[in-house]
């Protein structure tokens, strides 16, 4: 408990020094580079896994093809990636590349799962009553599969926040600053500042999107048992 | 009127699903497909709307071909209902509805609007409008299902199952409710069901499909209970096909014996030689049956047993009426009239008198 205490205090003395807040090393510049990072990652990830999650799982084919790929990318180490790309290319664009193909395969799987899972009586009343292909994406699968699609977006944007600390390695800044920083020299406070930071900033991403379900999401599917 | 022209569709594994299938729907009547399982009526429905293109043969809509029209342009024109109703979860129940004019383009005052108007035509209280499909019954949402189908008000509509997943008691109230709705609406419709019961209680015409997509026999429901074409068609009609004969029986020719009746104010004496009395009141209206053997004084001091079921003479089959002698402590079925007034009493061997086929009752009495 004494010990929380300690990271807490050490926290606030470091966030409420002055000298954290100007410059091209306080916080309000590092944190904006973090989000834009984070940002663009996502927008890029998003884009490919909703595409390719809402073709795969409206046609029904190539669903087994597209997982196994998105599995497959998971495991690969996002750092190994970023290490290996830069020693090809020094930019910022092998760092977004890693938060790229670390975020697309929980919207790419999210986004096929919900919308092979919607109800196939519904898909087929949709059909039925004379909706194109088109409109039965647009109207029923779409909107039936939002909350999966929400929960893989919301996975991937904690995942990229947190993981876009690697920014820092090849020196592109980031929160990820003050930790690489702060472990290259020992400086302790330093390291605790910059992590608690990322961490309260993943919360906020959470928040984020508790909200936007809660704007999005129809009240007749939020209502049933459907949870996520 | 919609035409089956030897529509076969083979799958491409080699099944069968409808093998040369010819067929008339009339126009303004139900027409309902019944068969086993695997027997194609399903398939047979879905070629009408393009859910299923045949592999040779034509499906014609007053005489012009299903395929002269774009799949989607032409479902917009076909109420579709389905078994679980398949209604949208995340719309409210009056979008559900207001599903195909929203596709036509209507805009959306109209659209709910008329929405509004077939919650009531289909029992639904207004109030639903707003709430979700999980929030109703499963009988519930089967009524939204039809009236979503009913929206552009479209000539045709197709049913698959409509009511089969629901409780045998909601799905009569459904039945009736159904009739009542096409007496109103004239649609001409094309009824799937595995339930031979349902089929004779809502067919005008009944198709019987085989194993294999056969179509083995058409006819009205009186005359395939009275002449199945062959063992299968007897045998998927069941064990009960005398009885269900009777249903269309009518009991307007019935003769009907006043002897049992009396008035509460009768002396028992009176009626001393008779096993049974049925004592009615001022009005004639039935109170119950007594034996008078034994009693003092007036009738009205008798112990009654209750009446049990009634049958309206004209209105209801003879089939109704057998249930009611049966169910009678006398084994005398209570014939009234419209206002539930005693009109005479008949024993269970003078309805089974009665001619049943050929006949020439009300076709839709239901």
């Amino acid at each position: 408990m004494n010990d929380l205490w300690n990271q807490i205090d050490l926290f606030w003395t470091w966030l409420t020094a002055s000298s954290q807040w100007h410059g091209g090393d306080g916080i309000p510049h590092r944190l904006l580079q973090h989000l834009y990072y984070s940002g663009v990652s996502l927008l890029f990830a998003a884009v490919i896994g909703l595409a390719l999650g809402l073709l795969v799982g409206h046609t029904g084919r190539g669903g087994f093809l597209a997982i196994s790929v998105a599995n497959v990318a998971r495991a690969i180490p996002t750092f190994g990636l970023v290490l290996f790309v830069v020693v090809i290319e020094y930019s910022i664009t092998p760092v977004l590349v890693a938060l790229v193909a670390l975020a697309v395969p929980p919207i790419l799987v999210n986004t096929f799962e919900g919308v092979r899972g919607v109800d196939a009586d519904a898909k087929d009343a949709a059909r039925g009553m004379g909706m194109t292909g088109w409109g039965v994406l647009w109207h029923a699968e779409l909107p039936m599969a939002l909350p999966l699609i929400l929960l893989g977006l919301r996975t991937s944007a904690i995942q990229v926040v947190a993981t876009a600390t690697i920014a820092a390695y090849p020196g592109f800044g980031g929160l990820g600053r003050y930790i690489i920083d702060g472990l290259a020299r020992g400086d302790y406070q330093l390291v605790v500042g910059g992590t608690v930071l990322v961490v309260l900033l993943a919360l906020v991403v959470q928040l984020a999107f508790a909200g936007l379900r809660r704007l999005v999401v129809s009240p007749g599917l939020l209502g049933s048992a459907r949870s996520s | 009127m919609i035409t089956f022209e030897g529509v076969t569709k083979r799958y491409p594994g080699g099944t069968v699903a409808l093998d040369d299938v010819s067929l008339e729907c009339p126009t303004g009547r139900i027409t309902v497909f019944v068969g086993t399982s695997g027997g194609g009526k399903t398939t047979a429905l879905r070629t009408i709307n393009r859910m299923v293109e045949p592999t040779s043969g034509r499906v014609l809509i007053d005489g012009e071909d299903v395929r002269e029209k774009r799949p989607a342009e032409l479902r917009r024109g076909i109420g579709y209902v389905i078994q679980h109703a398949g209604l949208f979860p995340h719309r409210t129940i009056e979008d559900n509805i207001a599903t195909v004019p929203y596709l036509l383009g209507w805009n959306k005052k109209k659209a709910r609007e008329r929405a509004l108007e077939l919650m009531e035509r289909v029992g639904l209280d207004r109030t639903m409008a707003k709430r979700y499909p999980f929030q109703l019954s499963g009988g519930q949402q089967q009524r939204v299902g039809v009236a979503r189908a009913l929206a552009a008000d479209p000539p045709v509509m197709l049913m698959d199952e409509p009511f089969s997943a629901v409780d045998p008691v909601v799905r009569a109230e459904l039945q009736d409710e159904f009739l009542r709705l096409q007496d109103e609406l004239h649609k001409t419709i094309v009824f799937v069901t595995h339930d031979i019961d349902e089929a004779i209680k809502l067919g005008d015409k009944i198709a019987v499909f085989q194993t294999g997509g056969k179509l083995v026999q058409v006819d009205s429901p009186e005359d395939l209970l009275a002449h199945p074409a062959d063992d299968f068609v007897a045998g998927f009609i069941g064990q009960n096909r005398g009885i269900r004969t009777l249903s269309f029986a009518t009991t307007s020719g019935l003769r009907l014996s006043d002897d049992a009746v009396r008035p509460g104010s009768a002396a028992a004496a009176d009626a001393a030689g008779l096993d049974w009395v049925l004592v009615v009141d001022d009005e004639r209206r039935p109170l119950g049956w007594t034996r008078p053997a034994g009693v003092e004084g007036t009738l009205a001091e008798a112990r009654l047993d209750p009446v049990g079921a009634t049958f309206r003479v004209g209105a209801d089959s003879v089939r109704v009426a057998l249930d009611a002698a049966v169910l009678s402590p006398a084994g005398l079925a209570v014939g009234v009239d419209g206002d539930g007034a005693v009109v005479g009493t008949a024993a269970g061997t003078d309805l089974l008198a009665v001619p049943t086929h050929g006949s020439s009752g009300p076709e839709d009495d239901g």
